[in-house]
């Protein structure tokens, strides 16, 4: 479980986060929304550790980590995998060496045990027999999946997404969806995604916190979000005026 | 002036956290080798070519000069040469290439990295990106460098011989005769402080100018620039003050 309380963010002048709280379900797929500036991203980067926040807690299973140094977040970032927005595949390396990295750097396994970690991941992500290519050989669906593959290879307890449907056509979006709802599942890890897609809301928003101008504007169910009838959350899910229309005949 | 103490304060820090104790020392040579490679077996030709001419070429207007003078014996161009090299040619020319082609280098791949998240996928892991990212490319090019320099060097000296026989200057014998008189092991010292000092220059200030990178493609190009101009410049500056403590 994770917990942000009151979480403010600044640049310069404008205030970007201005004081979010939310909690964040183990064994779940907590999605972030919003439009666009609304501080989703803000809200995972201070999450990860990317930003420092001005003000404010995060709790990792009760552990506060803004009152943590370096060293001590360390054994948290262990703890954590991230799948990038555009995957973040280090392009130098191959899609095996991209995913024993981690392996390579923190652990002290031995060359067998890590490939077979490799492979099982690989194996997870249906991404077999690509161990050998480079991130420029993989479509952008096959990155992401390396991209989740590197991300669980540490056995997270975390894992957090950041539009992992970005660029990917609606086919390969709900592939990445299951794979994303399956291995939180499996290994009851706390998910937190930041994304636009409301394919990924309405089909595994098991809580959905919906931000606006840096505040959290609403928090609920895929489910309750089809109860919403006007304001920022209605115009947001429904932005199209097809979809508002679809939206008043399936309610009448 | 604000400007330069704040961006100078940051390089200091770049320069320490890349110092700190590594999480794994073998991961980090790993990558210590690999940048040295990179640096030395991608720049050997470029190096090699620009050496041998510029010896070459050297050698072939300093005999112009001296035979217009007629004064001078002929074998003094060994002399010359070998000096002119040693403490001048080879060090700075090939550092000024390097820079072109190293510091650029360095700079728009640590941009690209950064702009594509990878720094932050290394972050998020756990591992000191200046520490294994910045450390090793300087590490690498504090030893790789000199080294180059020293290849350069006999280049450029080989070149010398080659333009000012082929040329009719002077004799082989009369070169290598040159080249004996007068030797000082100072001067190979002084060569190998500036080129460790260059090779550290060249890095450093690159790694800073790719690390920092804000934005999108414009903005590596323009690091990528910064890197060269300001790493040039700070080459020939401290070429000129190592030449006039230690000459």
């Amino acid at each position: 479980m994770i917990e942000i309380k009151d979480i403010k963010k600044n640049f310069g002048t404008q205030q970007v986060l201005k004081g979010v709280s939310a909690l964040f379900d183990t064994g779940k797929c907590n999605l972030i929304i919003g439009k666009s500036g609304s501080g989703k991203t803000v809200t995972l980067k201070c999450m990860v550790g990317l930003f420092e926040p001005d003000s404010g807690t995060i709790e990792f299973d009760g552990r506060n980590i803004t009152a943590m140094d370096f060293k001590e977040r360390k054994t948290i970032r262990r703890e954590i995998g991230m799948l990038f927005q555009g995957t973040a595949l280090f392009d130098s390396m191959t899609v095996e060496e991209n995913i024993r990295f981690p392996l390579d750097m923190f652990t002290n396994k031995t060359t067998e045990e890590k490939n077979e970690r490799v492979n099982f991941c690989l194996k997870r992500v249906n991404m077999e027999n690509t161990n050998k290519k480079y991130p420029g050989e993989l479509s952008g669906g096959m990155k992401k999946r390396v991209g989740i593959a590197r991300a669980i290879v540490m056995n997270p307890k975390y894992l957090f997404c950041d539009e992992p449907n970005s660029g990917l056509d609606p086919k390969t979006s709900i592939v990445i969806d299951h794979l994303i709802q399956e291995i939180t599942q499996e290994y009851n890890i706390t998910t937190v995604i930041n994304t636009h897609d409301m394919n990924s809301v309405m089909g595994f928003g098991e809580k959905v916190v919906f931000l606006h101008e840096g505040l959290k504007y609403w928090e609920g169910t895929n489910k309750e979000i089809m109860t919403i009838t006007d304001g920022e959350l209605f115009d947001f899910i429904f932005a199209s005026d097809f979809l508002k229309d679809l939206r008043r005949n399936a309610k009448v | 002036m604000y400007k330069i103490f704040a961006t100078f304060g940051s390089y200091v820090s770049l320069l320490r956290s890349a110092v700190s104790k590594p999480e794994k020392a073998q991961m980090y040579w790993k990558e210590t080798f690999r940048q040295a490679n990179e640096i030395g077996i991608g720049s050997l030709v470029i190096i090699a070519i620009v050496a041998t001419f510029i010896g070459a070429v050297t050698a072939v207007q300093f005999s112009y000069q001296l035979k217009s003078i007629g004064i001078v014996p002929m074998w003094w161009m060994g002399s010359i040469l070998r000096k002119s090299i040693i403490l001048e040619l080879a060090p700075t020319i090939s550092a000024l290439l390097l820079a072109g082609k190293v510091g650029s280098n360095i700079a728009s791949e640590l941009g690209s990295m950064r702009i594509s998240e990878q720094i932050d996928a290394y972050e998020i892991m756990g591992v000191n990106t200046p520490g294994y990212l910045v450390g090793p490319k300087i590490l690498a090019a504090v030893i790789v460098v000199p080294l180059l320099v020293v290849i350069a060097v006999f280049l450029g000296i080989m070149g010398g011989w080659v333009g000012g026989v082929a040329g009719g200057y002077f004799s082989t014998a009369e070169y290598v005769r040159g080249l004996q008189d007068l030797f000082l092991t100072k001067d190979l010292n002084i060569m190998l402080i500036k080129s460790t000092l260059f090779g550290f220059i060249i890095a450093s200030i690159s790694c800073y100018k790719g690390f920092y990178v804000e934005g999108g493609a414009i903005e590596i190009g323009k690091a990528s620039t910064q890197a060269v101009v300001v790493s040039s410049i700070a080459v020939i500056v401290v070429n000129f003050f190592v030449a006039f403590l230690l000459l």
